[in-house]
């Protein structure tokens, strides 16, 4: 196989894929530590989808009020309804100032407050005193454009350091042998042609995978081709099920609102003109997490209160809002609703519905970042070789549900953290052992089996089904009957890609062939998640269940595993960690959650 | 001698033409420019009829009904869709702009479509932007200080300050200004262009860089920065609405006060 395809190599100490923001924290700090290091991208790093968000990244730095790292984590494990690792949650939180400091020093263009100092917002689940006290402003921002500002100082920065960058370079697979990875087999878009990396560290900084779904405010490029490669690599995701659906999406367009819109004193209304959310949590109302709104504005929608001509979405008020206050703090949505709903923030509300738009679940690793293969007699397993960041990653830090501006931290925190512990395990400069024979059969078989590809349904044909299928059956609202006709619904799907057809057989900038092996990716996510949430029997999170409306500690406090392999789906638990990572803080045990 | 017509394999050929359904009622015609290295023959324009009434409002939703639907081949960067990114920059209708900011009801008659203007053709309207990214690195755009950096602690920076970097940071990078730029199209070996100078002044105006004179002694060149001969097309094609010619002519303005 390798014959009929030239192959260019490269050898470097460690190899970042994916340049967003954990990606260029990651690669930024491996290069630093004297590692010989490659950032690989299928984009240019500044398209890569940190740049949308929006709202802001959260840190205790006590900027607008009392705060501090203890409430931080208490937040952040009643969002992820106690399935977040304590461990990881403890490590992020405390982390959290001293990398917002450092995005400072390198140049992020926060606001500022009139002493000067980091502008600091509420955000939905961000609370003071143990949920106890006042909202916390919490979420650190550069106006709402918080992710473009970041993602460009990261950018920046990282042209300061001796990494070398692999632009729009697709990684296929990864080079695993004897269940360790030693690095990927990559196409060079521009060129057509083929590189092979070897690497002592790899580190999948690939982004989620909400694509699956119809209606996402993710970009087209959110594919999760980092799990797609794992998955290949026989190696299981944790926790797919749960997908937050973000409660203001655009309606129609699917493009995000921030949260930081409510933040800054926006509220939702149904058809009836009522602020519903006071009925559902009447202590944080529109700032409940994300989970909770969506719900809310679903069942109102559901009950007749939708606004609009089909009753089908919600409002979001900004108009009472001072004109100036919004220029300055929330121009980028202004922005959009114009472009995208033709709404003047200032006169009228903006048409908004719960819209897919972050993966909990992902790759599992530890806090270092160090990937892990569960087995049965040690649930924290290590793979050599192979580490991930970011939304690919599950740490996890967000459990079953994220809370806005946990998501920026997490990118930061956890970049650095592998960085650094790459530079631990891996010495400069150290000899790459031989390689088999067939360590790229897989990545140049699947090129050449999708790039010929001849069959009877398009790869936009059922990429539409796959997305079509994850909205109707897995979306806010589950149960069981509809989520068994999902699980059918998509195996068959996913059967198709045997039968897939392409057009173009070209290999320059060859888009369908892309878009071919990003569907791959996607859809083995969505087997995956859909089988997933079909086996929890619970609610929890952003997993909402109808036919078990409660969360049940006793048999579900359990991370899912699960293994997806030649189109079956096996699951088995992981342990959620029930201890901290040091004794200044208890573990925080689980109750009823409420808002 | 000068040649003032395009070489043989240059010349833009008429392409295929796609049909919609016969059931469309309200169809656009997008005429596209289409090269493909690999197929060795000239570029084309093909035309494809899009039924409008199933098509989303925006140039990209067009462009990716026809990759979907009708023509997977045809080639396009894309992945914000909400004009944050700056994958989708192309010309369109004769204007450089995002493709998936653009409405298609701003646009009259038929729907023309280019690669960025005066850039190597990768494929389709993929074009090479190596050496747009390479003048970016060139100014070292990133923060540059003598001072030490406070420890636990951010830098200070007043809003008054802080507001001086709106209608700058905002910059996507993509290129539809620098390459809708005459001077650009002539002398881009030498000059930096406006997308690239508008990020100098960002990092000339940021109230806690401290490498201003080393910014300017790099920008004082007879071609990097005062080959801008205030043309404007970079301000009026921007698709963020920033003011690239403004920033130029701020930084020229900071060249003549430092003389005193």
């Amino acid at each position: 196989m390798s014959k009929t395809y030239e192959l260019i190599d490269h050898v470097y100490d460690a190899i970042v894929i994916g340049a967003g923001g954990a990606g260029l924290r990651a690669a930024m700090g491996i290069a630093e530590s004297g590692l010989k290091t490659a950032c690989i991208s299928k984009v240019f790093p500044t398209r890569s989808h940190t740049v949308a968000a929006q709202g802001g990244i959260a840190a205790s730095l006590g900027n607008m009020g009392p705060d501090k790292w203890q409430w931080h984590m208490y937040d952040t494990v009643k969002g992820s309804d106690w399935l977040g690792d304590q461990d990881a949650i403890e490590y992020m939180v405390r982390q959290a100032p001293d990398a917002v400091y450092e995005l400072e020093h390198f140049g992020v263009p926060f606001s500022r407050t009139e002493e000067g100092k980091i502008y600091q917002r509420p955000f939905g689940g961000m609370t003071t005193e143990f949920g106890e006290g006042d909202p916390a402003q919490r979420t650190c921002a550069a106006a709402d454009r918080t992710g473009h500002a970041m993602l460009h100082s990261l950018y920046q920065q990282s042209l300061k350091y001796d990494t070398d960058f692999y632009v729009e370079f697709f990684a296929i697979d990864l080079i695993m042998v004897d269940g360790e990875c030693r690095g990927v087999i990559c196409l060079d878009m521009n060129t057509g042609k083929l590189h092979r990396f070897r690497s002592h560290m790899t580190v999948l900084a690939t982004g989620g995978y909400n694509r699956t779904y119809f209606s996402a405010t993710s970009a087209h490029t959110c594919t999760g081709d980092g799990g797609g490669m794992v998955q290949r690599a026989g190696l299981p995701l944790q926790d797919l099920e749960f997908v937050q659906f973000h409660p203001t999406g655009v309606y129609g367009a699917g493009v995000l609102i921030t949260e930081g819109a409510r933040g800054e004193g926006g509220y939702l209304v149904n058809s009836e003109g009522e602020r519903f959310m006071e009925r559902y949590a009447p202590s944080a109302k529109d700032l409940a997490s994300r989970d909770v709104v969506s719900r809310a504005m679903s069942l109102e929608i559901r009950e007749g209160r939708g606004v609009g001509e089909h009753k089908d979405h919600i409002f979001l008020h900004l108009d009472h809002l001072s004109p100036e206050m919004l220029a300055e703090r929330l121009p980028g949505i202004s922005e959009s609703a114009r472009i995208f709903s033709g709404v003047d923030v200032t006169k009228a509300p903006i048409p908004v519905v719960p819209t897919a738009h972050y993966n909990m679940g992902g790759i599992p690793c530890n806090y270092h970042g160090e990937v892990l293969n569960p087995s049965d007699d040690d649930p924290d397993r290590i793979v050599p070789g192979l580490m991930a960041v970011g939304e690919a990653a599950c740490v996890s830090v967000h459990g079953a549900n994220r809370l806005g501006s946990n998501s920026l931290i997490d990118l930061v925190v956890f970049g650095r953290a592998a960085a650094h512990r790459a530079a631990e395990v891996v010495k400069p400069m150290t000899a790459h052992a031989p390689l088999p024979d067939d360590h790229a059969d897989l990545a140049l078989g699947r090129l050449e089996k999708y790039r010929m590809a001849d069959g009877s349904t398009t790869t936009a044909e059922i990429r539409d089904k796959m997305q079509r299928m994850m909205q109707s059956h897995c979306a806010v609202f589950r149960q069981q009957d509809t989520l068994d006709k999902g699980v059918d619904g998509i195996d068959e799907i996913y059967a198709m890609l045997a039968d897939v057809k392409t057009s173009d057989r070209s290999l320059i900038w060859n888009s369908d062939l892309i878009e071919t092996m990003e569907l791959e990716n996607l859809l083995m996510h969505a087997v995956t998640t859909m089988h997933s949430a079909a086996n929890r029997h619970e609610s929890r999170g952003a997993h909402a269940r109808e036919d078990y409306a409660d969360r049940n500690d006793g048999e579900w406090m359990k991370h899912t595993i699960a293994r997806l392999t030649d189109g079956k789906v096996d699951i088995t638990y992981r342990p959620v960690h029930d201890y901290t990572l040091t004794d200044e803080i208890d573990y925080i045990k689980p109750k009823a959650r409420v808002y | 001698m000068a040649e003032f017509r395009l070489p043989k394999n240059s010349t833009v050929k008429k392409g295929k033409y796609f049909k919609a359904d016969d059931g469309a009622t309200n169809v656009r015609k997008y005429n596209i420019y289409r090269w493909n290295e690999e197929d060795g023959e000239n570029p084309r324009i093909d035309t494809y009829e899009v039924d409008m009434d199933k098509c989303g409002p925006m140039v990209l939703d067009g462009l990716i009904k026809i990759k979907n639907e009708i023509d997977p081949t045809l080639t396009f960067r894309r992945s914000c869709r909400e004009g944050v990114c700056g994958s989708c920059a192309m010309n369109i209708a004769g204007t450089n702009t995002l493709a998936c900011t653009k409405d298609n009801d701003e646009i009259k008659g038929d729907i023309n479509i280019y690669p960025l203007p005066h850039m190597e053709v990768v494929k389709d309207l993929v074009t090479d932007l190596t050496h747009f990214y390479a003048q970016y690195s060139s100014i070292k755009p990133w923060m540059q200080t003598v001072s030490p950096t406070p420890s636990g602690a951010e830098r200070l920076q007043s809003p008054e300050d802080r507001a001086k970097l709106d209608g700058l940071y905002e910059c996507v990078l993509c290129a539809s200004c620098s390459t809708s730029c005459p001077s650009y199209w002539w002398n881009s070996e030498k000059y930096l262009g406006p997308a690239v100078l508008l990020q100098a002044y960002r990092w000339l105006i940021d109230s806690r860089d401290e490498a201003t004179g080393e910014r300017l002694d790099d920008l004082e060149d007879p071609f990097r920065l005062y080959r801008c001969h205030t043309i404007m097309n970079c301000t009026n094609t921007c698709p963020k609405g920033l003011n690239p010619a403004k920033a130029i002519a701020e930084i020229k303005k900071m060249m003549v006060e430092r003389q005193g």
